[in-house]
């Protein structure tokens, strides 16, 4: 074997996760063609158990890291030829992943618009989705990351749409299709345009070469044009804003676990890629933990804090008015890509850590929510704030966990959410951005008013006068929602090791 | 180390867990549960009271042990709780009046395991409150306290309810979210001058008191803080033009809501203003001592005017509240011995009153089932002891001398008259409105001929003598004794009107 080839070989070991997804994905389609009988939902619980596996070889690589020294240098392997970083900040977010994906199977089992004649093909698409995520985080080059995401993208357009049938599910995967062809588009140019700048797809080696030209540092104005086109495509992906608008009617169109998924998934990716390229490529360490833009000219922290503020405003406004529960948690995602944008503009390492600390309790809370829509949607028949009134009465355990998911995301102690939030402003005001820690936190009070709707219908609204007729409850719903909620209570009153665990992960970019 | 603090703060949150786990049909079960843990932090706050040393100067019976630290973060929260003369009598008041308001709130019907076990939710949270000693338990119960309230007025209250549950939970997180960026600043303030605070103790109240450290926040930047807190407590308060959120609650939540909501809900907010603002913020709080008589000034006369424009009992109970409040801001401001004597007292003696005035309002709400003060008229026939227990609690109320509230406004107006002279003066005549609107009231409501839709009202009954009976005699009795109280406070107010005081002389 030739010394290259035997080096991939090698890498392979390190690429364990991903490649039992490929397999997995392989698995599935093999057997979806195959004409033995299967049980109902035999092949999401094989996806179940790919992603478990894959979650113990990912576990494995967390240790190793651990042990390979703490420090950061040393921790960091590359791999494919500096294509793709096996770090302690990547492996975070695959575990995030995999727990995105896993939970993205839970609530599709009893979903009833998935029919089971689709099922594998929803299992390969899901799972060739979640390894798209996987090459997102630890990319380390432009192509990597536009490959990445692409991978996230193709299958999610397919998700979208999954309901044939459904004419507001064709819609949404038309219009996320247009949406995402034309954002990667635009962001594929703005990369071909820093490539001819800085020589390099490499995000380290765009740093090196823009330190070095003097020329261009005086005058940035096309690596701010191809700065502005990069973040479009990014920008989809975390629907902010002005990127957002594909948002509320692809959630609303799409089935909903896939929605759930979207709301999550992508969207931390997104911000790991942001991360990454914004902090290794566009700026320079000047150490304690703090980065500056690499152009003075260039201040993008700027931009995105101006977008940051755009994006939740618009994100809460707009939510205030919906009367679809899908479209409310579509325009609430947005508005919470705007509280995680903050995490990016302070360019520190507590930016980092709260990013990576809120996106943990952010699966648990947007999961919980969708897991509550599915819920109505099996029992009551609807996914409107009104099918939920005077259901806190009939089923208060379900409307109970909604309820706690809910006041998580407005950021209520002592809940995950305000943890998670409380130090997102610690960064911001660290770095005495007063005016934006401001506008957040009125933020977050806008946001009470929607979110205190919903709790609203359910307990305040139909309140029957005497007993209750008590809605029958399945099992799988009242343990699923114990399994999402938990984690929210306990993270609200005892945090320390997620942030022992969120502190470690953020620990590179040399910091 | 005792435990006394943890024990009076969880014992309800266990209580409330109990009843989660009864079936929803045991009615009498869960009445009893509720009672035990209410009765049980009572019994403790009062031995609390007994072993309290009045000449101590720091915290009492302190609890303390690291909740969250990280080292490399430089962050640590601690579970610290203790009491001194500020929050002593306010733990003991949230201790009465949560154990009468579930005697108050016997006859609900609907829904009863889940108002038991809210109302029990809210009193851990108000026990945490006067309890934590760190900045960020503090705001964890102040928030706590939040969501029980919204689901008690909002479910169990009139027919506005859904408004005014939301109006409430809106109005006190915008202060609240304000509070918290306060707590950053003070975090951020250690994290630069680790020399003079270190940021491992940056939440620690007692550590940020310290003469020392409170001295390094100084200028423009922490009278904004000051600002940003004030606004936070004002809302509690509430503080003119922040009030308007009081009236539409108290009209619509459920007699018991309303008596803990003026009772201990209102005193969160000068609490926290003794508490935090003027012993940390010392200098601040002499800057803003002028604007903060002002407004106490317009919260005593407004109140007390719009007060005596009601036709709607309870809302004219609820706007004497704010005009009651009012002294509360005017005493802080004058910073002298007696004011502030009085304004801690105040606290105090309202939370009696105005639970006893909202008690009665519910006695006869649920009779008459309307509240308008003009179709009443001529119940002193009908109903003598009602009458009797109102006459006291109405001539406490407008500060009869003998009686509890009369020494606290008494107390406020003398230490303030050398401070603000104009202001007392015209504050003094609140008291006169006061005077105005209750004895108005009464005479419409009690004086008279008999009407004949209300031969048939039956007096109080035996449930609602036991809320009101302890009420009336703990008036009294602090109307002829106030140093029952008023010892267990003066050497913990002193160091808050010193903190002031230097501060006023180094300015």
């Amino acid at each position: 074997m030739s010394p290259t080839a035997l080096a991939l070989v090698q890498d392979l070991r390190l690429f364990l996760p991903e490649v039992i997804l490929v397999l997995t994905t392989l698995l599935v389609i093999v057997l979806d063609v195959t004409p033995v009988r299967k049980s109902h939902r035999a092949l999401l619980y094989l996806t179940f158990c790919g992603l478990l596996l894959s979650g113990i070889y990912l576990l494995r690589h967390y240790v190793d890291l651990r042990e390979s020294g703490g420090r950061a240098s040393s921790s960091n392997v590359l791999l494919f030829g500096n294509s793709i970083a096996l770090d302690p900040f990547a492996v975070y977010f695959k575990g995030l992943f995999l727990l995105v994906g896993l939970l993205t199977g839970v609530l599709s089992i009893r979903y009833k618009k998935l029919n089971p004649a689709g099922e594998g093909e929803y299992c390969v698409l899901l799972l060739c989705s979640t390894l798209g995520l996987f090459l997102m985080v630890g990319s380390r080059t432009l192509l990597m990351a536009y490959l990445g995401l692409e991978l996230v993208s193709i299958p999610s357009f397919v998700l979208a749409g999954f309901q044939r049938d459904s004419r507001l599910s064709n819609e949404a995967a038309l219009k996320y299709t247009i949406y995402g062809a034309i954002a990667s588009g635009i962001m594929l140019y703005g990369m071909s345009l820093l490539f001819g700048l800085a020589g390099s797809l490499d995000f380290a080696a765009i740093r090196h070469a823009l330190e070095g030209q003097t020329e261009l540092r005086a005058s940035p104005l096309l690596l701010s044009v191809s700065m502005l086109m990069i973040l479009a495509g990014f920008g989809y992906k975390i629907a902010c804003v002005p990127f957002h608008m594909w948002c509320p009617d692809v959630y609303e169109g799409a089935p909903t676990p896939i929605t759930a998924f979207l709301s999550v998934g992508p969207k931390a990716a997104g911000f790991g890629v942001i991360l990454r390229f914004f902090y290794q490529s566009l700026s320079t360490h000047s150490g304690g933990g703090d980065w500056t833009p690499i152009v003075d000219q260039l201040q993008w922290p700027i931009v995105l804090s101006v977008l940051s503020v755009a994006t939740m405003t618009v994100g809460n406004l707009a939510a205030v008015a919906q009367t679809s529960l899908k479209r409310l948690m579509a325009y609430s995602s947005i508005a919470h890509a705007g509280y995680l944008l903050m995490g990016v503009v302070v360019l520190s390492k507590d930016g980092i850590f709260a990013i990576l600390f809120y996106l943990a309790v952010y699966v648990f809370m947007n999961f919980g929510a969708f897991l509550f829509v599915v819920f109505l949607h099996d029992l009551v028949g609807s996914e409107d704030i009104e099918g939920c009134r005077g259901l806190g009465w009939r089923a208060p355990f379900p409307c109970i966990a909604m309820a706690i998911c809910l006041f998580s995301l407005t950021g209520l102690p002592p809940l995950g959410g305000f943890i998670g939030k409380f130090y997102l402003f610690l960064g911001v005001i660290g770095r005495e951005l007063y005016w934006l820690a401001i506008l957040g936190v009125l933020n977050s009070v806008v946001s009470l008013v929607y979110y205190a709707r919903v709790v609203k219908a359910m307990f305040l609204e139909n309140i029957p006068r005497g007993e209750a007729e008590p809605l029958p409850v399945p099992f799988f719903y009242s343990a699923a929602f114990a399994v999402l909620v938990a984690p929210i209570l306990l993270l609200g009153v005892y945090w320390a090791p997620l942030v022992k665990l969120a502190r470690y992960s953020s620990s590179i970019f040399g910091a | 180390m005792s435990h006394i603090l943890s024990l009076i703060t969880f014992i309800p949150l266990l209580g409330m867990l109990v009843i989660l786990c009864l079936p929803r049909h045991q009615k009498d079960w869960i009445r009893f549960v509720s009672v035990f843990s209410t009765a049980l932090p009572l019994a403790l706050s009062i031995s609390l009271f007994l072993d309290f040393e009045n000449g101590s100067k720091g915290m009492q019976f302190v609890e303390n042990c690291d909740w969250i630290r990280i080292p490399d973060y430089k962050l640590r929260i601690q579970y610290k709780l203790g009491v001194d003369g500020v929050s002593m009598p306010l733990v003991l008041l949230t201790g009465i009046l949560s154990f009468l308001a579930v005697f108050a709130s016997w006859e609900t019907t609907k829904g009863v395991k889940a108002y038991f076990a809210l109302l029990l939710l809210l009193e851990t949270g108000m026990m945490g409150v006067f309890c934590s000693l760190d900045f960020f338990l503090f705001y964890v119960f102040w928030e706590v306290m939040l969501l029980p309230m919204y689901f008690l007025i909002g479910i169990w209250g009139g027919p506005r309810k859904e408004y005014a549950a939301i109006k409430f939970f809106l109005y006190t997180l915008f202060g609240s979210v304000l509070l918290l960026l306060a707590m950053l600043a003070f975090y951020f303030h250690a994290k630069e001058n680790p020399n003079v605070l270190d940021p491992m103790d940056a939440f620690d109240l007692v550590r940020l008191a310290d003469a020392n450290v409170r001295l390094t926040f100084t200028g423009l930047f922490w009278q904004v803080v000051f600002v940003a807190m004030f606004i936070g407590f004002a809302i509690k308060v509430p503080v003119f033009p922040f009030h308007t959120w009081l009236p539409d609650a108290h009209v619509e939540a459920p007699t018991a809501i309303s008596v803990i909501l003026a009772g201990v809900l209102l005193k969160m907010g000068v609490y926290g203003l003794l508490r935090l603002s003027l012993p940390i913020l010392p200098e601040a709080a002499a800057w803003f001592a002028p604007f903060m008589a002002a407004l106490g000034l317009i919260n005593i006369v407004y109140g007390a005017l719009v007060a005596m424009a009601q036709t709607d009992l309870k809302k004219m109970v609820a706007y004497s509240s704010v005009s009651h409040m009012g002294f509360c801001l005017v005493g802080m401001a004058a910073n002298t011995e007696a004011a502030m004597m009085g304004a801690a007292f105040q606290m105090f003696t309202h939370g009696l009153t105005s639970a006893m005035l909202f008690l009665l309002v519910g006695v006869i709400y649920d009779r008459a089932h309307h509240r308008v003060i003009k179709d009443f008229g001529g119940l002193a026939f009908q109903m003598p002891v009602y009458t009797g227990i109102t006459t006291l609690a109405f001539m406490a109320s407008l500060g009869l001398p003998g009686l509890c509230n009369f020494v606290s406004e008494a107390l406020v107006l003398l230490g303030s008259f050398d401070a603000y002279r104009t202001t007392t003066i015209i504050s003094a005549t609140g008291i006169i409105f006061g005077a105005g609107y209750f004895l108005w009231c009464f005479q419409r409501v009690f004086m008279g001929p008999a009407k004949e839709r209300y031969s048939m009202m039956p007096d109080v009954n035996g449930r609602e003598l036991f809320t009101l009976v302890p009420l009336g005699a703990l008036v009294v009795f602090l109307g002829v004794w106030p140093r029952a109280m008023l010892d267990t406070m003066t050497v913990s107010l002193k160091n808050v009107q010193d903190a002031v005081a230097s501060a006023t002389r180094g300015g």
